[in-house]
């Protein structure tokens, strides 16, 4: 686990938790630092805490013990409309009896700018999403992606230092969310703020964020940069979480350094990388990605351990082919090759002979 | 039409089309909503027709009934067209009389129950106190009245010798008349037959009109100062405190009028809970009780106990609908909480408040009960007059005449409120 110890960022949550019954934590033990610019995300299954911490980064929910720090001073008494971070909700929150420009000139007002100074920041503010034709409408006459860019431009309008982002894409359709990801992402550098940023959805934690905290059971289970996060899970529930994963179990046979071997329940022999495992004798979980996994035996190392599979489904998607083997009695073993001339297609009943390097077969705690 | 015209681009004219069998399409397809026509007008038929027997069609009557104006015609219509020549000054000529003798001495013979003398002294007397009276007094002399008529009728009563009884019948005697809305505004006939106003001992009901309305307007403000709060409380509480809650706050709807009338005259009388009370600890003297019953304060505060659902429901069903986000943008935008409730809550309730508002003014506004019951002499509105004239003076026409200017009140306002606010907004639950 990584999560920093030192209280130097510009966000920082030292020992917070949270509790709304009395009864159970909702958040335990929460550390967690956030450099000046950077963009975090904060992902998790619902229930796993992280709409609680934004909440109570945002001031609306109060930490039940800890401290909660901006730029160095302590805000967990600082009422939310005095904290000046931006903020833009899941289901946008435009003000629906205002126009576009009322929206964004709101905050400009409860600060008290003059009408001149709130137009030219209203102006900049809706041509930085590209919406400067729309001041005059109303929400509802706004599509949900021109909605979305309106609550961020209302967001930033006051240029705060933080913005906070719960779940924003959530109610747009595939094309127009991958493009919003880009958008804010974009956004975000361009005004050098610092964002934290909460989803569900893993393929936007990693490509909009510097780093990702996974957030289960009211902790973080890994805070990491998203190429770290994908190839290098540091336990069962990250590996699961984040992308596409085949698990194996079996118990640690032997530990030499860098690579271990594990013997796996159906009697075979693998080799892996020791993350989470101690000692020999110890029950693991060993994950490989899919498209780690190896069937032409010449790309593998010589002394390398192969494993029989029998091939179940061949789904060809175009670009890739996808092969659901059976290894070592799990049926649900994914194998993932590119459509390149000399791959072989594999028919259902196939015996084929898998591997893969030991460095992306990771023994983790046992699930 | 064969397969391949049909899969070719559509055609550039509209052309009639037909189903595979030949029949035209739209008939098709008038035939097969047939079915879904009727079971709707099966649905909705039964209180359709309910409401035209026993709404529209009273609703109707009742305005026809405020300018229907038979009794003279039916009853003199000799003396009518003698009346013609009158040109109003003193005393018509011998012939009126004549006439009027035969008109009476007809109305004899007719079967009782279609004798139009009876109803004629009624609608006189509207007009004319002691008219009546003179009617009935003469119908009953007038079999051995002889020429000249016009001694014999002033001998039997000394009404026939004044002009005003005279004008009067010349001017009501057509089928329509305006003197009931003369009456309910306020005003009379002079004697050159402009409408002037009365004279200002008797004048009810213009006033009266005002305190109906200015007493709804107060009743209107209390039950939505008293419900938002409730129903703001309601709003943002968990779902199943706020039921039971929601409970309380219904609870006037299922207590009986008269159970509710009564606890409010044992808590507010003279020598009531309240007043007993102040008394007892010292806060007034017991020659100073303060009067809460049977006047204007007694029928705002029963008929803000009885309305406050009204108010309250529509604004909770809309209140629950504005999401907590809304609040929470505005405050972390940098509103302070007064503020973000100010200009970004309070607005979206709007809805619910025109909604509420309307409800309670337009039904205490007609609202006869509770002010019969606990308003007194200055708590009375407008609908206690129209049933004292239905149940009591029995003056139909000018009950229907209030009645109608009520209607009418209430539908202006109505329009007014949806030229400046919009019905559509309106969100009743």
């Amino acid at each position: 686990m990584s999560a920093p110890e030192k209280r130097d960022g510009f966000v920082v949550f030292d020992g917070v938790q949270k509790s709304y019954d009395g009864e159970t934590l909702v958040v335990k033990d929460l550390n967690l630092s956030v450099a000046r610019g950077e963009f975090l995300t904060m992902l998790g299954p619902s229930g796993s805490g992280k709409t609680t911490c934004l909440m109570m980064l945002a001031g609306f929910e109060t930490a039940t013990h800890g401290e909660i720090l901006l730029d160095g001073r302590p805000i967990n008494s600082v009422p939310p409309h005095k904290r000046g971070i931006g903020m833009v909700f899941q289901n946008y929150a435009l003000f629906p009896h205002m126009t576009v420009g009322e929206n964004l000139s709101f905050p400009l007002e409860v600060r008290g700018l003059g009408k001149s100074d709130r137009e030219k920041k209203i102006m900049r503010a809706l041509d930085m999403v590209q919406m400067g034709a729309f001041a005059n409408r109303r929400p509802a006459q706004l599509s949900g992606g021109q909605q979305q860019r309106i609550a961020l431009a209302r967001a930033l309008v006051f240029e705060p230092e933080l913005v906070l982002m719960d779940e924003p894409l959530g109610a747009l359709d595939k094309q127009l969310r991958e493009h919003m990801q880009f958008e804010i992402t974009r956004l975000a550098h361009d005004l050098g703020i610092t964002t934290v940023y909460v989803t569900h959805d893993q393929t936007e934690a990693l490509t909009m964020s510097d780093n990702v905290a996974v957030f289960d059971d009211g902790r973080i289970q890994q805070l990491d940069p998203p190429d770290v996060l994908y190839e290098a899970p540091c336990n069962s529930f990250v590996a699961q979480f984040i992308g596409e994963n085949n698990t194996l179990n079996g118990i640690v046979k032997e530990i030499k350094g860098e690579t271990c071997i594990v013997e796996l329940d159906g009697g075979e022999v693998i080799d892996a990388k020791p993350v989470n495992v101690q000692k020999v004798g110890e029950r693991t979980t060993v994950s490989i990605r899919p498209e780690r996994v190896e069937a032409n035996k010449s790309r593998l190392d010589d002394d390398a351990h192969t494993i029989k599979a029998e091939v179940m489904e061949f789904i060809y998607m175009g670009d890739v082919f996808r092969t659901r083997l059976k290894v070592a009695g799990n049926e649900n073993f994914i194998m993932k090759t590119r459509n390149a001339p000399d791959q072989v297609r594999h028919k259902p009943g196939d015996m084929i002979e898998i591997g893969w390097m030991p460095t992306d077969c990771r023994a983790l705690d046992h699930a | 039409m064969s397969q391949a015209d049909a899969t070719q681009a559509a055609p550039p004219k509209r052309e009639k089309l037909f189903t595979a069998d030949g029949t035209p399409l739209r008939k098709a397809l008038e035939r097969a909503n047939r079915r879904r026509k009727l079971t709707a007008l099966a649905l909705v038929g039964p209180l359709l027709a309910f409401i035209l027997i026993f709404f529209a069609f009273p609703i109707a009557q009742m305005m026809w009934r405020s300018v229907d104006n038979p009794q003279i015609v039916n009853a003199l219509p000799r003396t009518l067209q003698a009346l013609d020549t009158w040109d109003g000054q003193g005393l018509p000529n011998e012939a009126v009389f004549a006439a009027l003798h035969a008109d009476m001495i007809e109305d004899l013979d007719r079967p009782r129950r279609e004798q139009t003398i009876g109803p004629l002294g009624i609608r006189l007397n509207y007009e004319l106190s002691a008219a009546r009276s003179a009617i009935s007094r003469t119908s009953r002399a007038v079999q051995n009245f002889e020429a000249p008529y016009s001694d014999a009728f002033m001998d039997a009563h000394r009404l026939w010798g004044q002009p005003e009884l005279w004008r009067i019948i010349k001017r009501e005697g057509r089928p329509l008349t305006l003197s009931y809305y003369v009456a309910a505004t306020d005003r009379e006939y002079d004697e050159a037959g402009n409408i002037v106003k009365r004279p200002e001992n008797r004048q009810i009901y213009v006033s009266l009109f005002g305190r109906t309305l200015a007493l709804s307007l107060a009743i209107t403000f209390m039950t939505f100062a008293l419900g938002f709060p409730i129903a703001y409380f309601l709003a943002n509480m968990p779902m199943r405190y706020a039921n039971l809650l929601m409970i309380a706050v219904l609870l006037p709807f299922w207590t009986s009028l008269l159970v509710r009338t009564s606890a409010w005259i044992v808590l507010l009388q003279q020598q009531g809970v309240i007043n007993e009370l102040l008394v007892n600890i010292g806060l007034i003297s017991d020659a100073n009780r303060i009067s809460m019953i049977y006047n204007q304060t007694g029928t705002i505060i029963a008929m803000t106990h009885i309305l406050l659902p009204f108010m309250v429901l529509p604004l909770y069903s809309v209140m629950r609908t504005i999401p907590v986000s809304y609040t929470r943008a505005a405050k972390s935008l940098g509103a302070t909480p007064w503020t973000a409730f100010r200009r970004v809550y309070f607005p979206q309730t709007l809805p619910g408040i025109g909604a509420g508002g309307v409800l309670v003014f337009i039904i205490s506004i007609g609202y006869y009960i509770t002010p019969a019951l606990v308003g007194g002499q200055s708590g009375r509105m407008i609908s206690n007059e129209i049933a004292r004239h239905i149940q009591q003076s029995l003056n139909w026409g000018l009950a229907a005449a209030l009645g109608t200017m009520l209607l009418v009140g209430v539908l202006v306002l109505y329009w007014l409120y949806n030229r400046l606010v919009g019905a559509d907004s309106l969100k009743f639950g």
